[in-house]
């Protein structure tokens, strides 16, 4: 054989390869998946969510791989989702079984159960903390230490108290519509494609996992004007809730049979929000509906954005493009966003040489014409 | 059906929302003009019976609100209506409801045997295409697959309603309202459909234009056999054009018959109120 | 990559993905939604193309990948990889021996044979998308074969610019029946879809659907009847290194001299021609 193929585009893949290993080894340091778990909590948060696997481990090395990229991990994570087997569906968790680290309402200063600050930035001065240049682990020690002496001398309750919602309460003076419980298995959006109008469960789910960025760009732009829903926040918790799941083989479904296979942290928001409905007798009033958001890990803006626009998408007649549940649900993944947008990058010689083509051929007929 | 009809609704009813259960009932029905007060359920088109005769204009006429607009909808299926008959006399679907087809079988209806002009030119037409665009669209959903044709259709279409061919391809949303009306009929009147729909045609048009389209509309009639339904709140127009004529009043039908007769005779109270304040 | 599952996929996805394309095959031209798994390449770069390949592939197959004519070319190259790293089947760059050609954007130049699987990654694969942005509303028109909207916007060029103006991905008309698109693939191209020998499977992966067009069915480029469907124009222009008309050229400009040179974009065709040409000319030698 006289002529053989050019080996461009793999010994280019290789050299860029090996220039990006060259990046992140040059500065000579190595981050511990450990420290990352330890200190970069709200990054792995959001990277479990986004990648709508809880896997706190996992999220740490793909953070680690990634660089620190949100979308490079978020991608990393969920194509290692897509090599293993999905063995079980989880019994339906409940979140009033939640372990509460921090609970919140706007609604009511006295709730049932009373508000719990827990740990948040939100009272925090968000100015540059130039100790931390000088942060020892010594000094932490030592600030740990007393913080443990102070927590021993609490009393604490002698029984396990869970924190009612606040939801509930109100539903008893019947501000809130009662539902029946709805037991049909939810739509798995990883499992089907979704079809439009898509059910509840699917949309939550979309939303759920969606970019953290883009789901709150979306919630403020109802907020703003750009929709119709004016939420109050009922309630935000964060906590842990355990994760059971029921013997794949045995038919007894009661829960004492149930398996406990850990717990999740999560997020959970109820936004109330005031609707206008007819009654039987044509006249207005106004009721509450609840706008749900809940997600891995604490992340509260992402959670509270998401149940405006779950509520956004419950009335769709409305023409704002935050209440069309295409529009939303097919823009806010990252995956697919960020893949789209980059594979722009990718060459177009041959649509563009046919774009020419067509181009040319047009102005040759005006030309002649 | 009426043997030599070309088209006849049976008792078509078409209510905008659910009804409760006072209103569910005909005979305890409480209605403020076509509404339930209840539960504000309207009722646009009631127990709505008639029938289209080969190469007859029929004329609407009823004050705003009376359901005119709703009834041509339901026609053209742009409206599911709630209930009722919808019969053609169509080698096809002879004898069937095609108001039951599939939307796909009445998608083929409305693109081979109706044209429709619509009150709103938002409805009929895409603003953002050409006015001949606007026109071929008909055409091609009708099989048209020669440009050729159908451009010489359109022109033809655009010159007989006063659209100057140079503004062929403009976009409608830069015409005047009158201009986009009859780039409509122009559309409506494409495909050659034996039944047509004119919701309002002349409304919003200048007397001349007004009256180059209603002469265009009766030559139409002469020439080509088509049968039409003219709703129009203009007794001018309807004495003009329709052969024969229907007078509708809170959804339902009061008075019917020639159009000659209804204008010199009315029967209804309703419509002799209507007829009188005219002259 | 090794500690990874054959084909990457466990099994279930794999089976769930060919079930998909067996629909597909069922309803030629009919986009078949699937979940799609997200893929360790980018939603845009050939997921959609990639699940199908990784879910028909087996061990005895032999595989070509290109991207824009070329097999070189660095997503091609990247996508052999990671086949070759889960599966360790054969790869090669002649369009002949493959048994699966997954490919970007072209049809190769060689005539496919029966037996061999031609698999498309399409970006956009509703054709209906620019008429109309709703899913829900293009599925309706889908079922109701109501394709005004696409007819309408090829008239809206006529009356523009005086001809069709469509550059890749000129739909077509499949088994007279659903409109679809080609993919990005060059009008050239789309003729080689009409009574195909081989099988043509189409994968979108963002977008969650695949179709398929089954060996020897029609495939027609919407046209008007007074505007034929008409291809790119190479006439009077050859490939600079291998002399061939009939293909689809590249145009390169030289930065030098400023001269357009045309080449063929099907690489691994040009290369063969040129072998074949010098094997001709050893041969008439030693006579
Ligand atoms: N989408 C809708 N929802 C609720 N009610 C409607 C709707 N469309 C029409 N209606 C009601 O149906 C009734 C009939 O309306 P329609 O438009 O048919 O009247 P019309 O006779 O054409 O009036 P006009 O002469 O003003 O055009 C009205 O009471 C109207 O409010
Ligand atoms: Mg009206
Ligand atoms: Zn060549």
């Amino acid at each position: 054989m006289g002529y053989v193929a050019v080996k461009g585009g793999t010994e280019a893949i290789d050299a860029s390869l090996r220039r990006l290993q060259y990046d992140r080894l040059k500065g000579e340091k190595i981050l511990e998946i450990e420290t990352i778990l330890a200190t970069m909590k709200s990054l792995v948060d959001q990277v479990m969510s986004e990648s709508s696997l809880y896997a706190p481990y996992l999220a740490a090395l793909a953070i680690k791989q990634a660089e620190g990229s949100m979308e490079e991990a978020v991608f990393i994570m969920r194509a290692h989702r897509s090599t293993l087997p999905r063995l079980y569906y989880s019994e339906t968790a409940e979140t009033e079984r939640m372990e509460v680290k921090r609970r919140i309402s706007a609604s009511f200063k006295d709730i049932p159960g009373g508000q719990l600050l827990g740990a948040t930035t939100d009272y925090t001065h968000r100015l540059m903390d130039f100790d931390l240049l000088n942060e020892s682990v010594e000094m932490n020690a030592e600030w740990l230490h007393e913080f443990a002496k102070e927590v021993m001398e609490l009393k604490p309750d002698a029984e396990v108290k869970y924190f009612p919602k606040v939801v509930d309460y109100l539903r008893k003076e019947g501000l809130f519509k009662n539902y029946s419980m709805d037991e049909t298995s939810p739509f798995d959006i990883t499992k089907q494609s979704i079809q439009f109008p898509v059910p509840r469960s699917a949309r939550l789910q979309t939303l759920t996992r969606g970019q953290t960025g883009a789901v709150t760009a979306l919630g403020y732009a109802s907020l703003r004007g750009y929709g119709q829903v004016h939420p109050t926040v009922g309630e935000v918790r964060v906590g842990e809730i355990p994760v059971l799941i029921s013997h794949p083989h045995e038919l007894d479904e009661s829960p004492e049979n149930h398996y406990y296979i850990g717990e999740i942290e999560v997020t959970e928001v109820e936004s109330f929000v005031p609707v206008k409905v007819k009654n039987e007798q044509n006249v207005e009033q106004l009721e509450f509906e609840i706008g749900y958001g809940i997600c891995y890990g604490q992340n509260e803006t992402k959670a509270i954005a998401m149940s405006i626009l779950d509520q956004c998408l419950e009335h769709p007649a409305s023409s704002f493009p935050t209440h069309d549940e295409e529009f939303v649900l097919m823009h806010i993944d990252s995956v697919e966003a960020t893949g789209f947008i980059s594979h722009l990058k990718l060459p177009h010689y041959v649509t563009f040489q046919s774009k020419l083509d067509s181009v040319r051929q047009v102005k040759k007929g005006e030309e002649q014409g | 059906m009426h043997n030599d009809a070309i088209l006849s609704v049976k008792n078509l009813e078409k209510q905008f929302g659910p009804g409760c259960s006072t209103c569910h009932n005909e005979s305890t029905r409480k209605l403020e003009k076509n509404y339930c007060p209840q539960c504000g359920t309207v009722y646009a088109c009631r127990n709505i019976s008639f029938n289209l005769f080969p190469g007859e204009i029929l004329g609407i006429v009823g004050e705003s609100g009376s359901g005119k607009s709703t009834l041509m909808q339901c026609l053209y299926f742009d409206e599911a209506a709630t209930s009722g008959e919808l019969i053609l006399n169509n080698q096809e679907f002879q004898e069937e409801n095609v108001l039951e087809l599939s939307s796909q079988q009445k998608r083929y209806i409305r693109n081979y045997h109706f044209g429709m002009v619509y009150q709103n030119p938002l409805k009929g037409l895409k603003m953002d295409f050409s006015a001949m665009g606007n026109i071929a669209e008909k055409l091609i959903a009708a099989g048209g697959r020669n440009v050729a044709e159908m451009e010489s259709i359109g022109k033809t279409l655009l010159e007989k309603v006063h659209i100057p061919l140079f503004r062929m391809k403009e976009e409608p949303k830069r015409f005047s309202g009158g201009m986009q009306q009859r780039v409509q009929i122009a559309k409506a009147l494409s495909n050659n459909p034996p039944i047509l729909f004119l919701d309002e045609v002349t409304t919003g048009l200048d007397l001349s234009v007004q009256a180059s389209v209603l002469d265009l509309i009766k030559t139409i009639q002469r020439e080509l056999g088509i049968s039409m339904i003219v709703v129009s709140h203009d007794l001018a127009v309807i004495r003009m054009l329709a052969d024969r004529t229907l007078v509708m009043l809170n959804g339902e039908i009061i008075e019917e018959g020639l159009t000659d007769q209804i204008l010199e005779d009315p029967q209804n109270p309703y419509t002799q109120q209507l007829v009188y304040s005219l002259l | 990559m090794n500690q990874h599952h054959f084909a990457f996929f466990d099994e279930g996805s794999k089976k769930e993905i060919r079930r998909t394309i067996l629909k597909a095959v069922a309803i030629p031209g009919y986009q078949v939604p699937f979940s799609s798994r997200e893929m360790p390449i980018a939603r845009g770069w050939g997921t959609g193309g990639l699940q199908i390949t990784l879910s028909i592939i087996g061990r005895e197959d032999c595989l070509k990948v290109i991207d824009q004519g070329s097999d070189e070319s660095v997503n091609a190259v990247s996508i052999k990889k990671l086949v070759h790293n889960t599966t360790s089947v054969e790869i090669t760059e002649r369009t002949q021996e493959a048994t699966i050609i997954q490919s970007r954007h072209r049809i190769p130049e060689i005539p496919l044979q029966g037996g061999q699987i031609l698999v498309l990654q399409v970006p956009t694969p509703e054709p209906l998308r620019q008429v109309e942005p709703r899913e829900y509303m293009t599925k309706i028109l889908h079922s109701e074969e109501e394709y005004s909207g696409a007819w309408l916007q090829l008239f809206e060029q006529i009356m523009k610019y005086g001809r069709t103006a469509t550059g890749a991905d000129h739909p077509v008309y499949v088994n007279s029946r659903y409109v679809m698109a080609p993919s990005p693939i060059p009008r050239f191209d789309n003729v080689k879809m009409n009574e195909s020998d081989a099988l043509i499977l189409l994968g979108a992966g963002r977008e969650k659907k695949i179709y398929a067009i089954p060996p020897y069915t029609d495939v027609q480029s919407l046209a008007f009847e007074d505007y034929p469907f008409a291809v790119e124009e190479f006439s009077g222009k050859s490939c600079r290194f291998c002399g061939a008309t009939d293909v689809f050229l590249d145009e390169v400009l030289d930065s030098a001299t400023g001269d357009v040179h045309y080449q063929c974009n099907d690489t691994s065709y040009c290369l063969e021609q040129l072998n074949s040409h010098e094997k001709a000319k050893e041969e008439s030698s030693y006579a």
